[in-house]
């Protein structure tokens, strides 16, 4: 198996090698990177392309591990019994399969997507690491063994809150998306906007990476919000010459809103431009 | 089925380990890539190497392995990017300064362009540079602001170096200063402490003694969830000698306002003084005195001091000693008494480490601290947030 590029997702060789390494050699992997870069976009275009389910366990700062197996719902057992329910009997009635027994047990080879990892408590991941290396776990309270029929591709994404175990790591094959550079970024928005106009691109482009090059923003604009902007720019049909106006709004590119999530990004900006524009007069 | 090569990265610190070796090795043999050092840099990196952080030890191990295999390739392409990372290291102190600060005016970028250009004209024919230089360039790029990169300005030049010796992951190594991506990450490291525990919901107790109460009948009870009960103080020192890194500080200051709930900050000039600002202006109706902080504020807030702490050592140890104003006590008595106080207090220092012995008011201020200063970069704030989140 091969996955390429597709018509709306370019695929980095880098981030393709990685990913076809994986596959083939049934490990996690374990992708990091800015926001916005594709991370998870990458897992549902994967899926896409295989032809197959994509399983989406998305991790909040409350979720555990055995969420991700099962869940043994004590209460409601406990509640039909005290009102006599004939339920009660059967334990594997109160047994809610979670999201890795569903990829375990799919017919056909799923992509599971264990997303945002980092969000989680700190233990969680090596709460994991026996059911990702084996792919199979014990229900306790039935005594059956879930395991896998065949392993899925597992895609696990990070923000970087908080550091991985090593052990978890161990398991994994890591790659680290970067920003893409103008070429590939060019692509990416070609891919999105075929019939964009070159003069406006070229110029969005040279305003969205002079933007990029500021430090001290609190928050870089990322792929999305360049895609975003541009979809933007097109409905209003904004012409290239506006972006080229370095003192449009006070030196604020048109419909900023879209690229600049807080306003002290903003406020920043707009000092940048007063004290580029000062020497001038 | 290289052990040498493994070897090589552990010498550079990489904590690669035998299974991740093994992984790679069954990559080899499933032919995933072939024959191409370049894929062969990518899969090993997949393969070895879990931690951007890590991403340019590996690329210097890397370099030095293959540094013998490639030696013909490399000959022909050398000059050019010997040249570049050399010019940049002829930028002077105050235009490193001013790039790191204001790396993204276009202004500047320009003024860099320019004098990059005449810089490259004056040294016009410089296999000079590669004969005096005797050491090996790879590694030694100096200084190499974020944002501005100079080696990608032709495209055709560019796709002969090496990926390994771009080395663009310097910028997430440990031991680098820390820009503003690295801060944040770093003092994400807080929340560690911040959110000991995880709530729980269900009030087990509660629900024994109700259930026991109503003789049976199942009555949950449900109890609140904790919240991050950890304080912090900050206090940044401005003015002065500290305008060299008010934007580093600044980023500091960015990065900690939105990992904690309970978190003041406070101004001083070069030393603690009977009273600190709270507002970076330092108006005299922001003033605040100690004495009434320390009476507004619980021991268990935990404190940390920003500041390069160099000052003249008259300026903390005797009376009358600071440069504004006349202070009837000396600042060593008032940080004193907000150290006996606060007993959980760090001082980050943005001086590089190895200069700290230079001063010595950096000396009194880390007995002060009782040793609890540390640098401004990964490695430091670690350290200090390390000791931060002991329990005293």
């Amino acid at each position: 198996m091969i996955f390429k590029s597709t018509e709306h997702y370019i695929l980095s060789p880098e981030l393709a090698l990685a990913v076809n390494a994986a596959v083939t050699l049934e490990k996690p992997l374990l992708i990091k990177g800015e926001p916005g870069t594709g991370k998870t976009r990458l897992a549902e275009e994967l899926a896409a392309s295989l032809g197959t389910e994509l399983i989406n366990w998305q991790i909040k700062s409350t979720s555990k591990a055995q969420q991700g197996l099962y869940e043994y719902d004590a209460v409601s057992r406990l509640r039909d019994g005290q009102l006599g329910s004939e339920r009660v009997a059967n334990i594997s009635n109160y047994i809610k399969p979670g999201k890795l027994w569903t990829a375990f047990t799919a017919e056909k080879r799923p992509v599971l997507l264990i997303d945002e990892i980092d969000k989680a408590d700190i233990e969680f991941p090596n709460d994991l690491l026996h059911e990702l290396d084996r792919m199979s776990f014990d229900v306790y309270e039935t005594g059956e063994r879930i395991a896998a029929k065949q392993r899925p591709i597992v895609v696990i994404t990070s923000n970087n809150e908080k550091e991985l175990p090593d052990a978890f790591l161990r398991r994994c094959f890591f790659h680290y998306i970067r920003f893409p550079d103008k070429d590939t970024l060019t692509q990416i928005v070609l891919a999105h906007f075929p019939t964009l106009q070159a003069d406006l691109l070229t110029a969005a482009l040279e305003v969205f990476f002079d933007l990029r090059a500021v430090d001290a923003l609190k928050k870089k604009p990322s792929t999305s919000e360049l895609l975003d902007w541009l979809k933007l720019l097109l409905a209003e049909q904004i012409a290239p010459s506006v972006l080229h106006d370095k003192q449009h709004q006070g030196g604020l590119m048109p419909l900023y809103g879209a690229l600049l999530k807080n306003e002290q990004d903003v406020a920043l900006l707009e000092k940048l431009a007063f004290m580029t524009r000062r020497p001038g007069r | 089925m290289l052990i040498s090569f493994f070897l090589t990265l552990r010498k550079y610190g990489l904590k690669s380990s035998i299974t991740e070796l093994m992984d790679l090795l069954k990559a080899l043999q499933q032919q995933i890539i072939f024959a191409s050092t370049d894929d062969f840099y990518l899969l090993s990196r997949l393969c070895l190497v879990k931690d951007e952080g890590q991403y340019d030890k590996f690329d210097r191990a890397f370099a030095e392995y293959f540094d013998g295999v490639d030696v013909l390739d490399l000959a022909s392409l050398i000059p050019d990017h010997w040249l570049l990372p050399g010019l940049i290291r002829q930028l002077s102190d105050e235009d490193k300064a001013k790039l790191a600060s204001l790396g993204g005016l276009e202004q500047l970028l320009e003024q860099f362009k320019q004098r990059l250009k005449e810089q490259q004209e004056k040294h016009a024919g410089g296999n000079k540079w590669i004969g005096t230089g005797g050491s090996s360039p790879f590694g030694a790029y100096g200084f190499h602001p974020e944002g501005i990169r100079v080696g990608q300005q032709g495209s055709g030049q560019r796709r002969a170096v090496k990926v390994w010796d771009k080395r663009d992951f310097k910028e997430f190594d440990q031991n680098a200063e820390l820009n503003h991506r690295a801060m944040q990450l770093a003092l994400r490291q807080l929340r560690r402490f911040a959110r000991t525990g995880l709530a729980t919901e269900l009030d087990l107790n509660g629900t024994i003694k109700a259930t026991a109460q109503q003789a049976g009948w199942l009555d949950l009870q449900f109890q609140s969830e904790r919240h991050n009960a950890v304080k912090v103080l900050m206090f940044f020192d401005i003015g002065g000698s500290m305008d060299d890194y008010i934007h580093e500080c600044e980023q500091l200051f960015a990065a900690a306002r939105t990992e904690f709930k309970h978190l003041e900050f406070f101004y001083f000039h070069n030393c603690v003084y009977e009273q600190v600002w709270r507002t970076h202006q330092r108006r005299h109706a922001d003033a605040v005195s100690i004495t009434q902080l320390l009476q507004t504020y619980h021991s268990d807030y935990k404190v940390i001091f920003v500041g390069d702490a160099t000052t003249g050592p008259y300026e903390i140890t005797y009376p009358g000693g600071s440069v504004e104003h006349f202070n009837a006590e000396s600042g060593e008595v008032w940080l004193k008494r907000l150290l006996a106080h606060f007993t959980n207090a760090v001082w980050l220092n943005p001086q590089p480490q190895a200069w700290w012995s230079h001063y010595h008011s950096i000396e009194i201020l880390q007995k002060l601290m009782q040793n609890q200063m540390y640098g401004m970069t990964l490695d430091g704030l670690s350290g200090a947030i390390r000791h931060l989140s002991k329990r005293h």
